[in-house]
């Protein structure tokens, strides 16, 4: 009884190993982005296990090549680069997952709100266009030397270039939607309104939204990182990546560790949320285009 | 058609006023008073006052908006903090390198990226477009100033072959100016580059599998040919559509490009004014470039009638 038992928990262990093993072969995409995603994460999270302080000082090891003591060697004030590699994924991530919930939940409410109420549309898609218009990382300059600098600051500014993006997508979708018959039905047997756009439309909004999601958190880590570089992000003593390329760009010649140990890591993480957005979008939404 | 451009112009106008609305608010809601700043940390109340006068701080928000619009629409993009001077005239000054940045990149970023979409395309699913597409997806995700790092120190630093920094005017020659543009253009393209490259690709897998592409081969007409003259050219529209929406990406990256590489363009204009705080200068640099993008996009437009004679406004 048992033996049969444990057979079939064999059997079913084999198979779902077969299922993963064939999901990873069908979407490669998916399960490269997510792993190095994964790591990632762990990383930024276990940052005080695996580093030291990214914050301390050492002049006595100034610009120290990569060793045994210090991993990926150390910066022009003697700071610990792998430390502060590893730290400066923290930020990323941070603002990253940060800017993509927060314009996904702002960009759907006025998404489905111009989609479903058509008075406040014209009005509003006229802002929108006018936002889109901006280039993003011109408009993110512009609101942090407005507003000063600080990780919060940085997220809103990274923020509001691309709520006009999700609104658009949101709003079309709705447009097509709203027109099927399953709402014609829902809104006739005299479904309320609020009911009609959470649970008729809301829903199909979902899978655009994951794929899009993504591909904004791609890219506020690399305005981010752009931003810290030029100067316009989070403060100088941020152990962030486009801080620290920043801070290094004198000593390209002498400690080219400086600047690669981090940059490195940013068009890793880049390429791992683009990857997982890639897969996503194959599997959830196949006539999506990519986002430009 | 003449109806349709006016049409055109009229929605970029639209545009363009909620653009200037958006950067005159966003300045002139900031926390903290203008002329303070401009006054500096240990400047007088009086002279705060004198410089709030001087430059109309003192009015109504509405009167310094309606202002400010007369302004541009003259020309007028009002007076930097820092230099005191016009903000137009300073634009125009560094507009030359910018400009010589942004054509040199495009120009080769479009000429790599479309026959690296037409080669991906004809060899669909062979090693060749797997290469392609890796170095695309790469593209999207490495950071300009990175690849920018990448290449001074491989090819200006280890080879010598590369100026490290700076730009030389189109007066000193055209080889020499060239030659400081290789490596920006190469950092700023990259993206460009893939952008365009999967758009390429993908429109010419689709339009190879059309009826008229399969007689072509049938008669027997040279490869190329079929590619070019009947792939291509019916590829076009798409891709030139992408090649105008990926200006904005450009605008973005020559920014971030002339500060790695040392550029004295509109770029460099845009970190100094951050860095010293000059709104006016940075709503004229947003302004400006802004503009060009969305000048761009009706161009483009209009190009599409040339391009494809199907095509009627």
């Amino acid at each position: 009884m048992t033996t049969a038992v444990s057979a079939v928990a064999g059997r079913s262990d084999k198979s779902r190993m077969a299922g993963i093993i064939d999901f990873a072969r069908r979407n490669p995409t998916i399960v490269i982005g997510g792993t190095l995603m994964i790591i990632i994460a762990l990383a930024a999270l276990g940052a005080p296990l695996i580093a030291g302080d990214p914050l301390i000082f050492q002049p006595i090891n100034r610009l120290k090549p990569p060793s045994d003591e210090f991993l990926l060697g150390t910066d022009s004030l003697g700071r610990d680069v792998f430390a502060r590699t590893v730290y400066g994924a923290r930020i990323s991530l941070l603002v990253g997952l940060s800017v993509a919930g927060v314009s996904v939940a702002i960009g759907l409410c006025i998404g489905l709100a111009c989609g479903y109420y058509r008075g406040v549309d014209g009005l509003v898609m006229r802002l929108m266009d006018g936002i889109m218009a901006i280039p993003a990382i011109l408009l993110a300059i512009a609101l942090v030397s407005v507003m000063g600098s600080s990780v919060r600051v940085v997220i809103i500014a990274i923020t509001i270039p691309e709520i006009p993006r999700v609104t658009r997508l949101v709003r079309s979708i709705v447009l097509s939607v709203r027109e099927l018959p399953y709402v014609d039905a829902a809104r006739a047997s005299g479904a309320r309104t609020r009911k009609i756009l959470w649970r008729h439309i809301l829903p199909s909004t979902v899978a655009p939204l994951i794929v899009q999601a993504t591909y904004i958190c791609a890219s506020a880590i690399l305005v981010e990182a752009g931003l810290s570089f030029l100067g316009a992000g989070t403060p100088p003593e941020f152990p962030t990546w486009g801080n620290m390329i920043a801070s290094s760009r004198l000593y390209l010649a002498i400690a080219p560790w400086t600047i690669f140990a981090p940059g490195a890591c940013l068009a890793l993480v880049v390429l791992a949320v683009n990857l997982l957005g890639d897969g996503l979008r194959d599997r959830l939404d196949p006539r999506m285009a990519r986002r430009m | 058609m003449i109806g349709y451009i006016l049409r055109r112009l009229l929605s970029t106008i639209s545009v363009m006023a909620v653009v200037g609305i958006v950067l005159f608010l966003l300045v002139n809601l900031a926390p903290g008073d203008p002329a303070a700043v401009i006054a500096g940390d240990t400047a007088a109340p009086e002279h705060i006052a004198a410089i709030s006068k001087k430059r109309g701080l003192d009015e109504p928000l509405w009167t310094q908006s309606a202002l400010w619009a007369w302004g541009v629409l003259q020309g007028d993009l009002g007076v930097s903090i820092f230099s005191n001077l016009p903000v137009a005239t300073l634009i125009v000054q560094r507009t030359e390198p910018t400009l010589a940045l942004a054509l040199t990149t495009m120009a080769f970023a479009v000429t790599i990226a479309v026959s690296a979409g037409v080669l991906a395309a004809w060899k669909v699913g062979t090693w060749v477009d797997r290469t392609i597409m890796v170095v695309a997806v790469l593209g999207f995700s490495a950071p300009v100033f990175v690849v920018g790092y990448g290449l001074i120190y491989v090819f200006a630093m280890e080879l010598r072959w590369l100026p490290v920094q700076g730009y030389v005017p189109l007066g000193c020659g055209l080889w020499p100016c060239l030659k400081s543009l290789i490596l920006p253009s190469l950092a700023l393209g990259f993206a460009y580059v893939a952008l365009i490259a999967c758009i390429t690709r993908a429109t010419m897998i689709e339009v190879l599998g059309e009826d008229y592409v399969r007689t072509a081969n049938a008669k027997g007409v040279p490869r190329l040919r079929v590619l070019l003259g009947h792939g291509l050219a019916n590829a076009a529209v798409p891709i030139v559509t992408v090649i105008g929406i990926g200006v904005a990406l450009l605008i973005g990256g020559v920014v971030i490009t002339e500060s790695v590489f040392n550029i004295p363009g509109i770029g460099r204009l845009t970190v100094d004014a951050i860095t010293r705080c000059d709104f006016p200068m940075i709503q004229g640099v947003i302004l400006v470039f802004t503009g060009i993008y969305v000048l761009v996009n009706p161009s483009v437009d209009i190009l599409y009638t040339w391009l494809d004679p199907r095509i009627r406004y």
